[in-house]
């Protein structure tokens, strides 16, 4: 591996993990919409900060990106609070109108610039190498490196401080204005974070892909834990994971690196969508098969239970007779009363069905949960 | 009752969405040490009244005042149970973990919770009859076990006051009762506690005094002396039957098929 690979690597790897923290506040509130909007409209504040100061490099293109972010948000939530248009709906006017009021402003006014659109929307990490960080004459990396750690640090540092205030926000805004937390002032924050957070991802991954890099991991991670701690550190080797195997993959195929790291984040969605042990489909689909049987053993012992020691009995509870009386077909039937004698729940005497203690017993514990 | 020390009092309070005013000069007293009814229709504004009371919604007008303040100054004072369907009981924590949160409002930003947190909640969650559930993850919890977490949840706050929206909406008989029996103990320790109620039958037996709200008070005092027929009949409309029965003097009443929650029994 050259130095150059090794240094992409880290890049992509830093900027994945630096999208994936917010995202995780981001999906839980379920922001997704927004954060696209935002890592897009940025773009309006960084050309506005540029038409400023007429320094591509200067600090201030940050905060003004900034800036635009939350400028976004409120024109949403402004939009929506007039009860004429949906959230989704304030999301898609105000997105594409600050959007596409950037790149007419670069196409027009600042063609000659670094600011070029096929940069701006997918970005190239690959060519991120050759801007160095030059301090005193002696070369010390990649200047995205730096920028991409600091912005990291950034979201590391607020979300350890206010990791409290974020989750009680998160999960009950209503307690959290009432004890005196403004939820208001956590809420911008947050937003301030990602849109900081878009801007230093805007030059390496573009804007487009921005919103995959922040929910894609938390999304995969949701479905794993229990917890926001576990869910903060799974989303953040996800995200690694995505951006090493994303860049080999674009490597392979000679593609766009931020594209192939988008990709095997969406392809380590598919995995753990269909297999997370609990909430992946293959789970559930397995879990609702148990079930079906479970149930259709418990109609069984009930059937047993209602009619055991009356003169039906004899008739009702031959095997035969069960298809007809539970409205069961006779191969399921079958197997119905098959499981239930493994489970020593029913016993079988020359053609009639007895309950066993366990079968009498289960048949009183439904029918108890049911009342 | 002899005349108490006024642990909430709402004057003139005006709220509204937009133009569209949800309530209309609502006026409440409510007397320190007592368990408080606030009834009413579907979209009547029980919510809104706690939650301005609360400062979570600005009034258009009027005055609220916790012990003789403004809200904001009095926030230690003051427990809140929201609507258990407030909040997405898939977030990612557990129930430890969420009674804890009552007691952010005394950590203050930044602080973490730590062992005494996490003594009291344990503590609260007994109270409740919860504690085996501590590490439990919340989606797994029914709607009863849902509402006693929220119930600890307030109780760590070690309020003086506490608002309930709902704290009986869709919980068992068993936990009905659990709640009751706190509720009481609350009053006992010379609490007040204003809860958001649908069942009409038991308002007499469980608490002391009532609001009839829909969009104005109605009424608003002593459940002896404000829970008649009429008052009833002006808040519900036509819709509530009655069975007028001899006994305590308290109104047997009936909602007959038609106020939300829990129906004729
Ligand atoms: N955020 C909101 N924006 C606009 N209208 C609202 C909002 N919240 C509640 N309302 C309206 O205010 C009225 C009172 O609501 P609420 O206080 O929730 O009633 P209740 O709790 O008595 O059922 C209802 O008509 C409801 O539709
Ligand atoms: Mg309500």
């Amino acid at each position: 591996m050259s130095l150059t690979q090794i240094e992409i690597q880290l890049i992509a790897t830093v900027v994945a993990v630096a999208c994936a923290l917010p995202g995780v506040f981001l999906v839980l509130r379920s922001m997704a919409m927004m954060s696209d909007a935002i890592s897009h409209t940025v773009l309006l504040g960084i050309v506005i900060g540029f038409f400023i100061v007429e320094d591509i490099n200067s600090p201030l293109l940050i905060a003004g990106a900034a800036v635009m972010g939350l400028i976004t948000v409120s024109l949403v939530e402004l939009l929506n609070r007039t009860r004429l248009v949906q959230e989704d709906a304030a999301i898609g006017l105000v997105f594409p109108a600050l959007f596409s009021l950037a790149v007419i402003l670069i196409s027009r006014f600042a063609g000659d610039v670094h600011l070029d659109s096929d940069a701006v929307l997918l970005g190239e990490l690959a060519f991120a190498p050759f801007d160095r960080l030059v301090i005193a004459g002696s070369d010390v990396g990649p200047v995205a490196l730096y920028t991409m750690t600091g912005v990291l640090l950034l979201n590391l540092t607020f979300i350890l401080i206010f990791y409290k205030e974020l989750k009680l926000a998160t999960f009950d805004a209503a307690l959290a204005a009432a004890l005196g937390f403004s939820p208001g002032l956590i809420h911008y924050g947050l937003m301030g974070l990602v849109s900081i957070t878009a801007v230093g991802a805007f030059d390496t991954v573009g804007s487009i892909l921005v919103v995959a890099l922040m929910i894609a991991p938390p999304v995969s991670a949701y479905l794993l834990t229990d917890r926001l701690t576990t869910m903060l550190g799974l989303s953040a080797v996800f995200a690694a994971i995505g951006a090493i195997t994303g860049y080999w993959v674009a490597h392979w195929l000679d593609a766009n690196i931020a594209g192939s790291m988008a990709m095997m984040l969406g392809l380590i969605f598919g995995v753990v969508f269909l297999f997370a042990p609990e909430r992946g489909m293959v789970a559930l689909a397995q879990r609702r098969a148990r079930q079906k049987w479970e149930f259709a053993q418990a109609a069984l012992t009930i059937h047993l239970l209602n009619h055991e020691g009356t003169p039906a009995a004899a008739q009702e509870n031959r095997v035969e007779h069960l298809s007809h009386h539970l409205r069961w077909q006779p191969p399921f039937a079958a197997e119905v009363v098959q499981r239930a004698q493994r489970h020593g729940l029913v016993e079988r005497h020359n053609g009639y069905l007895a309950l066993t203690d366990d079968g009498r017993q289960l048949a009183r514990e439904t029918l108890m949960l049911a009342t | 009752m002899e005349e108490k020390h006024a642990a909430i009092e709402v004057a003139d309070l005006t709220v509204a969405y937009q133009e569209k005013p949800v309530l209309w000069d609502v006026d409440m007293y409510v007397p320190e040490g007592i368990l408080m009814a606030i009834v009413g229709p579907n979209g009547a504004g029980k919510t809104t009244l706690i939650k301005a009371i609360m400062g979570l919604i600005q009034p258009a007008a009027g005055q609220i005042s916790i012990y003789g303040k403004p809200f904001r100054e009095q926030r230690g004072l003051v427990g809140y149970v929201p609507q258990r369907g407030s909040v997405d009981w898939d977030f990612p924590t557990n129930v430890l973990d969420v009674v804890m949160m009552g007691r952010y409002g005394r950590l203050g930003w930044i602080r973490r919770p730590g062992r005494e947190e996490e003594r009291l909640a344990l503590e609260a969650l007994e109270k409740v009859g919860m504690a085996r559930y501590s590490e439990r993850q919340i989606s797994q919890l029914s709607g009863g076990q849902q509402q006693r977490v929220f119930l600890a949840r307030a109780l760590v706050q070690e309020a003086q006051i506490y608002f309930m929206d709902e704290p009986f909406q869709g919980v068992d008989a068993t936990t009905e009762r659990a709640i009751i029996t706190l509720l009481k103990e609350l009053s006992a320790a010379n609490k007040t506690v204003v809860a958001v109620h649908h069942d009409l039958q038991t308002v007499p037996e469980y608490f002391d005094y009532v609001t009839l709200l829909n969009v104005r008070c109605i009424a608003s005092g002593p459940v002896e002396q404000v829970f008649s027929e009429e008052n009833l009949r002006a808040t519900y409309g036509g819709r509530v039957a009655f069975l007028t029965a001899a006994g305590n003097g308290a109104e047997q009443v009936e909602p007959a098929a038609t106020t939300a929650g829990h129906g004729a029994i």
